[in-house]
């Protein structure tokens, strides 16, 4: 099996990746970045490595260019054996990683929660139908209703009608006073201030709505009407394709998987963006949802702290402050209401890899039961989908991560990547 | 509350017993501190097997397994019973020649099976390596899913009247009952002690060690395997020494995945996968199935075997706890002998005609190492 031996270890390369990994290059360490894309970016970058049309996008992926930094895509993390030891799976074959110290940057994933119609053909998550839009997915002169809760549902509506699509509704479950008292405090972000113009802008005319939600989406072989709550209010609206997404949840199964201390669903790190586990590091939205600010600053300083070098944060520090200000403000006013716990019904489909209904996982009084008796959360996504569903519906806890991380190859496994037999000498 | 019989664990031993015992109109109560059929009754493969290279072993498999093939259609769906038969695969000459053993063995017992040559192996089994000398075809052998069929008898028992308790932890045993973790204490003149491995918790002198043992699933779409697969010197590996050992154990599931094992070790105790034991789990199952290496690893886990000194598991009552009887120590064959552990203490339990001879599990066998102790 291939090996590769650097210093620090970057697992991710969105922005707090890319900033962790050229802010150790440039403190005088070693790295080697690593992501599971054919191109870096991460999903708010997607497709800015060839034509960076964001500034900060431009700036971090040039500097990524001109760095020393070594990088390798189209690689997923499998398993880490032993401490220092990680070993990845591509369409290229394992691949195994010795280093001296590890920079988790593992981004987030969408919270999509089940409710009668969401497994039609045409029904999206939000950020899911940005991203293939983005890489070509034909959206033009499409009616699209975007639903659910954060300012994602606006990002996405943005580029889905930059791309042509007509936008007929957002519908955002956070009722009006929170989206007004979120707006006031986006007030203290100049920056963030600016993109929300931006976003007003380009959503001119589109109808925005708060204190609404999805309550279930109807059709044949694919989705043709969705019908939306406010209240005791429902209406019905006719659409070729609902985008829909709950908010993001920080990425945790590698920090979990080194048993790294949790908080509030998030990596628990100190002022140096590192765990709870020596030599291990984190940046970005695994440490909590705060947006690509904050996930720069955040690189940047477990980059240099990793490097041993954290005082040449500086800068960062203060950004960091700044975007931690905003995480705060995004957690306090988007909440997800009790209502969403009651859409699905006894035969919505819960997990979709292993079609488990919602009324059978009900019967249930956890997740070990539920994975033994239903098979939920067992199938290809290994409860990535169903894991955050579940826990907002009923309270369950995720189950612990074990490698494999995601599914990998079966020469993943062979003694040659296994820690305790070193690799042979090509001699 | 007064029982005829309380049954700690519910694992698939404590869940058949409970089915049996309610059925037989007993007040029963199933006690299982965390979710009915987990620990090693989840952990493992759910081979319905026939083994004989014992004899006291090929009874109760072989009257075990009969047992199942009668509760086969009333098994839901979900417990996914499937009669794969086992193929026994004989590298060389020499495995062939054990594997004729076997079928007289078998065969003295009433268990049918066919010896296949090295071209009838590549035609029942096409996935398998070139060069294999043949095997040994047990067609009444089966698969099934245990964590639901543990709780499908335990629903049964349920329904005959037993009064089934998940999440509820036993304490201790006491004279004519036993004393839960709330404090609370139930009553009963039998207490039947089936919960695997954690059995010297209750009683710190019965002989059970934890063997640990790793399987690997695949993603659905794996390569066409029929029966499950064995190696003849499986045997070696299940009854051999204290070292590790490794054999090439594969079992298609009804999901089109294929469910790799076998790995055994004494010496650790951490649930933990080894990455150098699941490589060397790996490296077995390819050396007989090449194609192994282009398929995908859905997950791998860990669970503890119930391993008693001779490998035989404990029936019968405990000499050293009037009341107190044992249906434990199973260590790789709970599942398959779950029905028949049932069926041989229900029937000591209330003096009935034994559907065979009970001496050789009986745990009176280490008595005398446990004379005085609890």
């Amino acid at each position: 099996m291939r090996e590769l031996r650097t210093e620090i270890l970057v697992v991710g390369a969105g922005p707090a990746g890319i900033a962790a990994a050229v802010s150790a290059e440039r403190a005088g360490a070693r790295a080697l970045l690593v992501d599971m894309q054919a191109e870096p970016g991460g999903q708010i970058w997607r497709g800015q490595w060839n034509k960076a049309t964001d500034p900060a996008a431009r700036q971090w992926l040039g500097a990524l260019r001109a760095s020393p930094v070594e990088t390798r895509y189209g690689l997923r993390l499998i398993d880490l054996p032993a401490p220092g030891l990680a070993v990845f799976d591509g369409d290229s074959g394992p691949l195994r990683v010795r280093c001296e110290r590890l920079v988790i940057a593992g981004g987030a994933r969408e919270r999509l929660l089940p409710f009668p119609g969401w497994t039609l053909p045409g029904v999206f998550g939000a950020g899911g139908l940005q991203v293939l839009a983005k890489n070509g997915w034909p959206v033009a002169g499409q009616r699209i209703v975007i639903a659910g809760s954060g300012p994602l549902l606006l990002a996405a509506a943005a580029t889905l009608r930059g791309l042509g699509a007509k936008i007929v509704r957002i519908a955002e479950q956070t009722g009006w006073r929170d989206l007004a008292g979120f707006g006031a405090g986006l007030l203290r972000h100049p920056r963030k201030l600016a993109q929300a113009a931006g976003l007003a802008r380009r959503l001119a005319g589109v109808r925005y709505r708060g204190n609404t939600w999805v309550a279930h989406a109807d059709g044949d072989d694919r989705v043709r009407s969705v019908t939306l709550a406010s209240g005791s209010h429902r209406e019905q609206i006719h659409c070729d394709a609902l985008a829909v997404g709950f908010g993001l949840l920080p990425n945790t199964d590698i920090a979990r998987a080194l048993g790294c201390e949790l908080r509030d669903g998030a990596v628990w790190v100190d002022g140096h963006q590192h765990t709870s586990v020596a030599g291990v590091y984190c940046a970005g939205e695994g440490t909590g949802i705060g947006g690509v600010d904050q996930a720069l600053a955040q690189g940047e300083i477990a980059g240099c702290a990793a490097a041993g070098r954290a005082e040449l944060a500086g800068a960062a520090l203060a950004r960091r402050r700044q975007s931690d200000r905003f995480a705060a403000n995004l957690r306090r006013h988007f909440v997800l209401r009790d209502e969403l716990r009651r859409l699905a019904e006894p035969d919505t489909v819960l997990c979709r890899c292993e079609n488990v209904r919602y009324g059978a996982a009900a019967t249930c009084t956890g997740t070990r039961e539920a994975r033994l008796q239903l098979r939920l959360g067992m199938g290809h996504c290994q409860g990535r989908i169903c894991g955050a569903a579940t826990e907002f519906l009923f309270g369950w806890n995720a189950a612990t991560p074990r490698p494999p991380l995601a599914p990998a190859s079966l020469a993943c496994f062979t003694a040659t990547s296994s820690s305790e037999n070193p690799p042979q000498d090509p001699t | 509350m007064n029982f005829d019989a309380i049954v700690i664990g519910g694992g698939i031993v404590g869940c058949a017993i409970a089915d049996r015992l309610a059925r037989e109109r007993r007040a029963v109560c199933l006690l299982e501190r965390d979710v009915l059929g987990g620990a090693a009754t989840a952990a493992s493969m759910g081979h319905l097997v026939v083994l004989d290279d014992d004899p006291a072993e090929l009874a109760l498999s072989a009257y075990s397994c009969a047992r199942w093939r009668e509760l086969a259609p009333q098994l839901p769906a979900a417990a996914e019973y499937r009669a794969t038969g086992t193929l026994w695969i004989a590298r060389d000459a020499a495995e062939m020649a054990e594997a004729a053993h076997k079928q007289r063995r078998l065969a003295a017992a009433g268990i049918a099976s066919e010896l296949v040559d090295e071209a009838q192996l590549k035609l029942c089994e096409p996935a398998l390596a070139p060069g294999l000398a043949g095997g040994l075809r047990v067609p009444a052998d089966a698969v099934v899913y245990p964590p639901v069929a543990a709780a499908f008898l335990a629903r049964r028992a349920a329904a005959a009247g037993a009064d089934v308790r998940a999440g509820v932890n036993v304490r201790t045993l006491v004279d004519g009952g036993v004393i839960l973790a709330d404090g609370s204490e139930l009553r009963a003149p039998r207490v039947i002690v089936a919960n695997g491995c954690a059995a010297p918790e209750l009683l710190c002198s019965v002989p059970v060690r934890k063997r640990k043992g790793h399987l690997l699933i695949t993603t659905r779409l794996a390569p066409t395997v029929n029966h499950q697969l064995v190696e003849l010197g499986y045997i070696q590996s299940a009854h051999g020494g204290d070292g590790e050992s490794v054999a090439f154990n594969v079992q298609p599931r009804p999901s089109g995945q294929l469910l790799l094992g076998s790995t055994r070790q004494f010496d650790d105790l951490s649930c933990e996968v080894t990455p150098r034991l699941l490589a060397r789990l790996v490296e077995r199952a390819q050396a007989f199935l090449p194609g192994l290496g282009s398929l995908t690893a859905l997950r791998a886990w860990t669970g503890f075997r119930p391993t008693t000194p001779d490998h035989r598991p404990l029936i019968g009552p405990w000499p050293a706890r009037p009341g107190v009887w044992l249906a434990c120590g199973h260590e790789g064959l709970g599942v398959t002998t779950a029905l028949g552990t049932a069926d041989l203490l229900a029937a000591q339990l209330f003096d009935q005609p034994l559907p065979f001879d009970a001496a050789p599990y009986a745990p009176a066998r280490f008595a005398a190492q446990v004379s005085h102790a609890a």
